[in-house]
């Protein structure tokens, strides 16, 4: 599993949907509450197509929230998101946004891959049934095309010995790198991965870490919530500070990592470099 | 090392075990010598080794109310549990309304209702039916009907926290990858859930196959009625002490193979699971004593 093996990932799954202007996603005056807490207080971002960008930012900061709102995870009560062009979560009636129809929103997710940091696979099914449900039942794949793209999917994160495991037997990391290809499956336009690798044992970090850095090489559009900042540097585009519910600064990584502007980026990069 | 102290412990228990069982016996036996009453042992051997066809009707009946009841009851707990966690707040009333009223109310009250509460209105006069050449009873289909929606009240209990034992992180899997809140439900939740429902339904089921029993008060000659009648007249008349033994003895020959039916389930639905190889011993499941090295905590 090397880099320049480029396009081996998404070569599995075929072409993607496309972006019209270029554009993947698009974020603006994004507020969020539970309740009284303000979680999320004005967030702009765009991002566009194979653009790899890293949000970090302390605990707390609004980082896994804002990416949840990208697929309606989590509702949002001022501003707008949209993906692809489309409005995320909501329709607009007049001047005002309205929660849109389950089934749409269903559909709108069906692009966006969502790797969680606690893998969440679906314990009863194979590491194969896995990356074939969705594709099965939720786009109407034949079955034999979808086992086809899931075989070839789990040798290209290199688990082509573990097609019928279980999930429960499977290590931290060879889960996650089955959570990515059970993303891939669906030909996301967009991945985001929620702190993909903070909940792995050290030695299993480099391998996910790896298919990531392929996806980025072959052109995947993905927004990344982690702290791992070899990643960044390496395949980053762009880095992008949280803290308390905003952007507090974003910039390419090398810049913003070695002359940071604001006070609260050196405070949090001085905690975790 | 556990399982080196689980065998000791189970060989001491094993051991002290059966002298208990001896002595219990051997005072049953004293008890039995010293009354004037005429013991008709071969009633017992007969009902057990021999039974006629009233009996094997009876244990028939027994059975096949006691399934059909439990799958209603399985269908109404999952369509119960449902509505319990739904966000749609008339289906949580609905669902709510349904656990209280059937879960707080006797089911002999429930089974009179149903069949004579429901006949003597006309509302549904339960009029015999003919499946497949065989005639089905108004008070067996009302018995059937009054133990299944009883059961399924505790069903959804039982399903419902099935439920809320899945992580949401499965469901939020599930809706990121496209499907909707019912897609999620039936394949990926549900299925999940059913490992944990499995232990408490073997329970309920368990009790089902006895509570048949009441519905001795419609006259349905399931496996208790039969041995009642047999006491009330024919040969075997007045011989409650012989008859409601042999009665115990069908009752527990059908929970035990319930028992062996169920370690098969769990063992099935522990696929993937990693810490489960096989579920308890024969022994365990049977009398569920003392936990093997398989069934607890490692």
């Amino acid at each position: 599993m090397t880099l320049h093996k480029a396009h081996d990932l998404l070569d599995a799954v075929g072409e993607l949907p496309q972006p019209t202007d270029g554009l993947v996603v698009e974020a603006s005056g994004v507020h969020k509450y539970f309740g009284r807490l303000h979680v999320l207080k004005g967030v702009d971002m765009t991002v566009r197509k194979r653009e790899v960008v890293v949000i970090i930012g302390p605990s707390g900061s609004g980082k896994t929230t804002f990416l949840r709102c990208i697929n309606h995870l989590e509702r949002i009560q001022e501003g707008r998101i949209s993906v692809n062009g489309h409005l995320i979560g909501y329709r607009e009636e007049g001047a005002k946004l309205v929660e849109d129809r389950e089934r749409n929103i269903a559909a709108q997710r069906a692009q966006i891959g969502f790797v969680f940091q606690r893998f969440n696979l679906f314990p009863h099914l194979t590491a194969l049934e896995n990356i074939m449900e969705a594709p099965v039942q939720v786009s109407g794949t034949p079955e034999d095309e979808a086992r086809a793209i899931g075989l070839k999917l789990l040798e290209r994160v290199g688990l082509e010995a573990k097609v019928d495991t279980y999930p429960g037997q499977l290590s931290g990391g060879q889960q996650q790198r089955v959570a990515i290809a059970r993303a891939l499956a669906m030909r996301p336009a967009l991945i985001l991965f929620d702190e993909p690798t903070s909940a792995l044992d050290p030695e299993m970090i480099g391998e996910v870490l790896d298919v990531m850095k392929e996806l980025a090489v072959e052109g995947m559009t993905m927004i990344v919530v982690s702290h791992e900042m070899g990643f960044a540097r390496e395949v980053g585009d762009r880095v992008v500070m949280m803290d308390d519910g905003m952007i507090v600064e974003e910039g390419v990584p090398a810049a913003l990592f070695e002359t940071p502007r604001e006070e609260r980026t050196k405070a949090f990069l001085s905690k975790i470099l | 090392m556990t399982s080196v102290i689980a065998r000791t412990l189970r060989n001491r228990t094993r051991s002290a075990a059966r002298p208990a069982g001896f002595i219990v016996i051997a005072l049953l036996l004293a008890g039995c010598g010293r009354s004037s009453y005429q013991y008709h042992w071969n009633i017992v051997v007969d009902s057990v080794f021999r039974p006629d066809g009233l009996i094997l009707y009876g244990v028939w009946l027994t059975l096949s109310i006691s399934v059909i009841s439990q799958l209603i009851g399985v269908i109404l707990g999952v369509v119960g549990a449902v509505g319990r966690i739904s966000r749609v707040t008339p289906m949580r009333w609905a669902a709510s309304i349904y656990v209280w009223f059937f879960r707080g109310t006797p089911l002999l009250v429930q089974i009179t209702f149903i069949y004579f509460g429901l006949g003597v209105t006309r509302i549904y006069g339960w009029p015999a039916i003919t499946i497949g050449g065989i005639s089905i009873s108004g008070a067996i289909q009302a018995g059937i009907v009054a133990l299944g929606v009883n059961e399924g009240a505790y069903m959804t209990e039982i399903v419902r926290a099935g439920i809320l034992a899945i992580d949401t992180g499965q469901m939020e899997a599930a809706k990121s990858l496209g499907m909707t809140y019912r897609k999620a439900m039936r394949r990926i939740v549900l299925p999940q859930a059913a490992r944990v429902i499995v232990p408490p339904l073997g329970n309920e089921f368990n009790n089902m196959l006895k509570t048949t029993s009441l519905l001795v008060i419609i006259s349905v000659p399931e496996l208790y009625v039969t041995f009642s009648r047999k006491n009330a007249s024919g040969p075997t008349v007045f011989h409650p002490f012989e008859l409601f033994i042999a009665a115990a003895i069908w009752y527990l020959l059908l929970t035990s193979a319930w028992g062996l039916v169920q370690a098969r389930i769990e063992r099935r639905l522990a696929r993937g699971t990693t810490a489960v190889e096989s579920g308890p011993g024969l022994r365990d499941r049977l009398f569920g004593l003392w936990g093997s090295p398989g069934s607890g905590l490692r």
